[in-house]
């Protein structure tokens, strides 16, 4: 019974999905089967806070290592939760200037907006910013000339990399204009346009159809493992 | 009008030149207050003109004090609802009049009439009105798209040119765009479903009577028990990432499916496993399925519900709490299955940098570079689709992948016939060819 009724939740909201984008009668039932999954997602959130506060309070009791770390996460997780709620320092919206709490969580002025905008942006960007390196990093494994295919996927990339630099222009620019094709800004539209699109719409297609049978084998209660085993 | 047709600066002109005789010099007196008089009445005269031309371009004059000539409006506007829609397209069709060349472009606009008939449509079609497109002065047509199905709107169409405007041109009466039974633009789709779904159930059914499905080797796959052996050889734990979205998304499924595979995997071998979620509803799901594996594997009290824990939806915040994790607990092995953006390289790289064998999968077709760059083994597409039917060995499942397989082979063909096409429509410009290859790009298109 406890896998028996999450899959036919599943068949029944899958099938009605189907059937909205191509039957516009449906359409409704459509949005509403994604409300429902709005409303169960935001029950699934106090879930989620407990798990965190859970596992974080059960780490500064049992003073793990780095339990100091748990504390910071919990008093941020407290402080954030209680200036979003309670709107603290949201002023009112124009259009009901009576009504303290009817402005946005994240008006300017507010602690909310306050906080994700010199708190939260910054150190997100921060760990953004280290992607610079790790594509750094990855490109020197990557195209080591290790064989023939490690060789191949070195040039191309670059012809690529030359051709959408200056670099490019200024070494081949000198190729008569029957040679065009040959300079590496031409080159390197040519790899993109033409090998790169065959390429990644042969893997697209593999997963419009992969995503297919899938759904088709969810929907059809084939398989059941996304629910645990097939038992 | 007077003030246009006589021009300023030649009477000036005359009125200073020393050569003028009196009677010129007269009349250009007596004509400059004929113009000053008729001044104080001037715009009363050109608002109602202008009434007629246009409500909104008010460019009679340019900076010479020139007429200028505002370009002449669509002789006739009709608006039609598109068959085989959802209800919210309609089609606006148009006569321009002869000497449109000088505009450049048609405005057209939408007003809605609202139930109880004093919309701001009004039934006369002025009133607020609404852009739905600008289009170039050689298009007859315009689409309105994404309006209210069963509503009624006016549409009224302008052409522009530099000079102005011309008078609006409006239809008679509002009209409406009906709900339909089925969206005939997704004809083509619908049948594609269709086709790979029968190819998919049709092997399922043949896989049940017994019909012998031969797979071929997935190496990520296959890589998973020696993943977690490893990680128990060195009695470190096993790090599992569903990817970044929801329950919502099929990836997140997919991975889910993977999951419990491994955790019985890890069930058995007695390692243990960490499974990080950005979203609550998937640490639900996940939690579920690790449990569920570690009872078939006869070990549910080693199942541990906060190993299977939520972190935050923030990308980045995310990210950030499993690289470090990462870091300091040194997994053993780390899975990587589900949908993931610019988080895929930061999270395979950090992984790569403490020495973990690695088995990525995901259907994001611009991550995959990365996961391949940086980790062990990594499952391209369909390849992450199929895994959960290849790891079960269920033979309903791997009917599925003969399916799937089918499907491809139909689609190879279709795209053999369009390149034949294509290339003969290039040797043969006119003909039935090009009118096919035509036909073929639109079902393909759509």
């Amino acid at each position: 019974m406890k896998r028996l009724v999450p899959m036919w939740i599943a068949i029944i909201a899958g099938f009605v999905m189907l059937l909205s984008a191509f039957f516009p009668i449906t359409e409704s039932l459509g949005e509403t089967v994604g409300d429902v999954f709005n409303v169960v997602a935001a029950i699934a959130f106090i879930l989620g806070a407990g798990s965190l506060a859970k596992v974080n309070l059960a780490k500064i009791s049992r003073r793990d290592q780095g339990w100091g770390y748990a504390a910071i996460t919990l008093i941020c997780f407290a402080i954030t939760l209680v200036v979003g709620l309670g709107k603290i320092g949201v002023p009112p919206n124009t259009q009901f200037p009576l009504l303290a709490w009817s402005g946005e969580k994240n008006a300017d002025g507010s602690i909310f907006g306050w906080i994700y905008e010199f708190a939260l942006v910054p150190i997100t960007s921060t760990m953004f910013a280290l992607l610079a390196f790790y594509v750094a990093s990855a490109a020197f494994r990557a195209f080591r000339a290790k064989n023939l295919e490690a060789i191949l996927l070195l040039s191309t990339a670059f012809i690529i990399l030359l051709g959408r630099t200056f670099a490019g222009v200024v070494l081949t620019g000198w190729l008569p204009d029957w040679a065009s094709g040959l300079r590496l800004e031409n080159l390197s539209v040519y790899i993109m346009q033409v090998f790169n699109t065959a390429g990644n719409r042969a893997i697209i297609i593999g997963i419009a159809l992969g995503v297919t049978a899938t759904s088709l084998r969810i929907l059809l209660g084939v398989d059941r493992s996304w629910m645990g085993s097939g038992d | 009008m007077f003030a246009r047709i006589v021009k300023w600066d030649y009477l000036a002109l005359v009125a200073r030149n020393a050569n003028a005789n009196r009677w010129q010099k007269i009349s250009s007196a007596l004509i400059f207050c004929v113009i000053a008089l008729g001044s104080f009445g001037a715009s009363g005269v050109e608002s109602k003109v202008d009434s007629k031309v246009d409500s909104r371009g008010k460019i009679p004059l340019n900076e010479l004090g020139q007429e200028v000539i505002a370009p002449p409006a669509a002789t006739s506007i009709t608006a039609e609802d598109v068959a085989w829609d959802a209800g919210g397209v309609i089609k606006i069709s148009w006569q321009p009049a002869a000497g449109i060349t000088s505009a450049t472009k048609w405005i057209v606009e939408r007003s809605e009439v609202l139930v109880d008939g004093q919309g701001s449509g009004q039934g006369s079609g002025q009133g607020p009105w609404t852009l739905v497109a600008e289009v170039p002065i050689e298009e007859k047509y315009a689409v309105a798209s994404k309006l209210s199905p069963e509503a009624s709107y006016f549409f009224r169409v302008t052409a522009v040119s530099p000079n102005g405007s011309s008078a609006v041109t409006t239809t008679k009466s509002a009209v409406t765009g009906h709900w339909n039974f089925f969206i005939g633009a997704k004809l083509p789709l619908f049948c594609a479903i269709l086709l790979v779904s029968a190819c998919v159930i049709n092997f399922i059914l043949a896989a049940r009577r017994g019909r012998p499905m031969k797979v071929r080797r997935i190496a990520a796959l296959e890589a998973i028990k020696d993943a977690v052996g490893r990680a128990t050889e060195m009695g470190r734990s096993i790090l599992f990432v569903p990817g970044i979205q929801d329950m919502d998304n099929i990836q997140t499924v997919a991975g889910l499916t993977v999951l419990g595979n491994v955790s019985r995997t890890a069930a058995e071998y007695d390692a243990a496993i960490e499974v990080p979620t950005s979203r609550s509803l998937v640490m639900e799901a996940a939690r579920e399925a690790v449990q569920a594996s570690y009872l078939a594997a006869g070990r549910a009290d080693a199942y541990n519900a906060d190993a299977i824990r939520y972190i935050t939806d923030e990308q980045f915040g995310f990210v950030a709490y499993v690289s470090g994790r990462m870091v300091r607990e040194k997994p053993a092995a780390c899975f990587y299955m589900g949908c993931f953006f610019a988080e895929s390289l930061i999270l395979a790289e950090t992984g790569n940098s403490i020495g973990a064998i690695q088995i990525a999968g995901t259907a994001e077709s611009s991550q995959l570079p990365f996961f391949v760059a940086a980790c062990d083994y990594t499952l391209i597409g369909e390849e992450f689709m199929a895994a959960s039917a290849y790891l079960s060995g269920e033979p309903d499942q791997i009917g599925s992948l003969k399916g799937q397989d089918l499907a491809k082979a139909i689609a190879a063909i279709v795209i053999v016939i369009g390149v034949v096409l294509a290339t003969m429509a290039v040797i043969a410009p006119s003909g039935p060819i090009p009118a096919a290859l035509a036909w073929l790009k639109g079902v393909l298109g759509s």
